[in-house]
């Protein structure tokens, strides 16, 4: 068996009197997609803010490297290798995608309280940042305001920031969200080529794209993991079939792939 | 920019008085505060309320030196610069944990406790402030001489508007930009988002301060009344007046605002009936309205759209 990246052990969060997590226990391998499915409010996206430190867990730990991280702080879990990238697409909008993805390549070349010479002519930091543009498919668009990109390609743009942090782990958010189906088989695409040197979590409602690159499968139904399998027991696991009756699109869906 | 070089130069040509020179300092002095107020604000999106509240510490720093005999200005500015570091350190170390109309309150409740503080210190005059004298630099220049004390302010605001240039585009600068373009973005991607905003605040504040220290060389005097929170209103509005994150907005924007304050009473009195200038306010207000509206990027993206119109 691979080696362990990332562990939860019986994490549970709620907001008020709604459980959002409850007793979560799961494991991502290292070098696997690890997909996470279930309909909407599932707790999906409450897990990525947790595992990537945006929220706090009420309880439940969260084990990085066989490290404790349950309270370590976002901006340092990043440090640790951990990237994320949001289900609504989350760039910064004045800036051109080239210093956009130039400040993520900054974050992890030391600190920042550099006040005098010019960022952006600092190549140790627009060099991997022109590369990683290059790998995304992004090249001939890395001048324009991250604004006046298309959907899709800021949905691009949020993956290449998330790998210029050298991650080991990325945490994807529906990257797909939103996005036609041409884009979508090129997201599908950049995300197989990751395949072997990344680790992902990936969180997707589109499930062809899940079928197509994943791993493994963890069903996520009310906060709570009711199967973690491979694409094809998880295809016919009569449970997450239960699970899915009332989402009548789901099951249909998952019969087709 | 070239401009406030040559003003001097055009006024004694012109034969006008001495008081055209002291009012063109003061504006570049209410320009370096207003400057350090969007530093923070235009490019790192916080919206201090308290701004003026270095102007004062910078003010009274020399004032009290002053009363005390020491007008060096090799000791007071340096000081000036460590007491408002510490002041913004503290200030910015609670209100930094807050963000939006909290932050906006947070900040001027600091002021009104450092405004209230100079009202209570009778020993420096309280509420009806002090006299103090201008700073001297070891015989290397004297600032009651209007002409070298303007080019003194000129050379800090080109200082200024230099460092704030290299800030803005340094690393630091990115990280801050992006801060006010989206914070949870950049704690994602790893930015200890608070540590530099802190850091900005504290810079500001002590180029704030620098602005004070001039003040209070200007006026020859300390008063509280140069951290009352109207002057931190005038303040902000100076700088989105003149552009919001720009580098020469704040700049302009002092410039528009205090000839405004200086002039359109007259203009009203003149152009209205006798008295109408007491309520020039009343003509500034809907006039900041209308370039909210429609001038965004306040004078400054005007003159930067007509330039283009004609070139």
């Amino acid at each position: 068996m691979a080696e362990v990246l990332l562990k939860t052990e019986e994490l549970t969060k709620s907001f008020g009197g709604l459980v959002a997590i409850q007793e979560l226990s799961m494991e991502v391998e290292a070098g696997e997609i690890h997909a996470v499915i279930g309909p909407n409010g599932a707790g999906k996206t409450t897990l990525i803010a947790q595992l990537s430190g945006s929220l706090k867990p009420d309880s439940g730990r969260i084990l990085f490297e066989n490290r404790d991280i349950t309270h370590v702080p976002e901006y340092r879990r990043s440090a640790l290798g951990l990237a994320r990238s949001f289900q609504i697409t989350s760039v910064l909008k004045n800036f051109s995608a080239l210093d956009n993805v130039a400040l993520a390549v900054q974050a992890h070349a030391g600190h920042s309280f550099r006040f005098w010479s010019k960022a952006r002519k600092a190549q140790e930091l627009r060099e991997p940042a022109l590369e990683i543009l290059e790998k995304i498919g992004l090249t001939d668009r890395m001048d324009m305001p991250a604004s006046s990109l298309s959907h899709g390609e800021q949905r691009q743009l949020e993956l290449a920031m998330a790998l210029a942090t050298r991650p080991k782990l990325l945490l994807l958010d529906e990257p797909m969200a939103g996005m036609g189906v041409e884009e979508s088989q090129k997201m599908v695409e950049l995300l197989q080529d990751l395949k072997g040197t990344h680790t992902l979590v990936l969180i997707e409602h589109d499930m062809d794209a899940v079928f197509a690159l994943a791993d493994r499968i963890t069903v996520l139904v009310y906060g709570e993991s009711i199967a973690c399998d491979t694409p094809e027991n998880i295809r016919s696991n009569p449970e997450v079939r239960k699970a899915y009756l009332g989402d009548g699109e789901a099951i249909t869906e998952i019969e087709e792939v | 920019m070239i401009l406030l070089a040559l003003i001097p130069i055009l006024i004694q040509f012109l034969e006008m008085p001495v008081f055209y020179t002291e009012m063109f300092c003061r504006i570049m002095i209410l320009a370096l505060a207003a400057m350090s107020l969007d530093l923070i604000l235009g490019f790192g999106g916080m919206v201090s309320f308290g701004h003026a509240v270095y102007l004062g510490i910078g003010a009274y720093t020399v004032g009290i030196f002053s009363y005390y005999g020491i007008d060096n200005g090799f000791i007071q500015f340096p000081v000036t610069l460590l007491v408002c570091a510490a002041f913004a350190l503290v200030i910015g170390m609670m209100s930094l944990r807050t963000s939006g109309v909290y932050f906006i309150m947070i900040t001027l409740a600091f002021a009104q406790m450092v405004y209230f503080l100079g009202i209570s210190l009778e020993e420096f005059g309280g509420d009806d402030g002090m006299p103090a004298y201008r700073s001297t630099f070891g015989g290397l220049i004297d600032l009651y001489d209007p002409l070298s004390f303007y080019y003194f302010v000129f050379a800090m605001l080109l200082a200024v508007l230099y460092l704030c240039h290299r800030i803005i585009h340094s690393r630091f600068g990115m990280v801050l930009q992006g801060c006010k373009s989206n914070e949870a973005r950049m704690q994602a991607l790893g930015f200890p988002t608070y540590r530099y905003k802190l850091a900005a605040f504290i810079i500001s504040g002590m180029i704030c301060g620098i602005a004070g220290a001039l003040f209070a060389n200007w006026n020859e005097f300390v008063s509280p009344a140069a951290m009352h929170w109207t002057r931190s209103g005038d303040l902000l509005i100076m700088v989105i007046l003149g552009g919001m994150g720009t580098l020469f907005g704040p700049v302009l924007g002092t410039v528009l605002f205090l000839l405004l304050e200086e002039y359109l009473p007259e203009w009203m009195d003149a152009l209205l009936f006798p008295g109408a200038g007491e309520h020039w306010m009343g003509v500034l207000g809907p006039l900041l309205i209308l370039l909210v509206l429609f001038a965004r990027g306040g004078v400054h993206s005007l003159l930067g759209r007509l330039s283009l119109r004609h070139g």
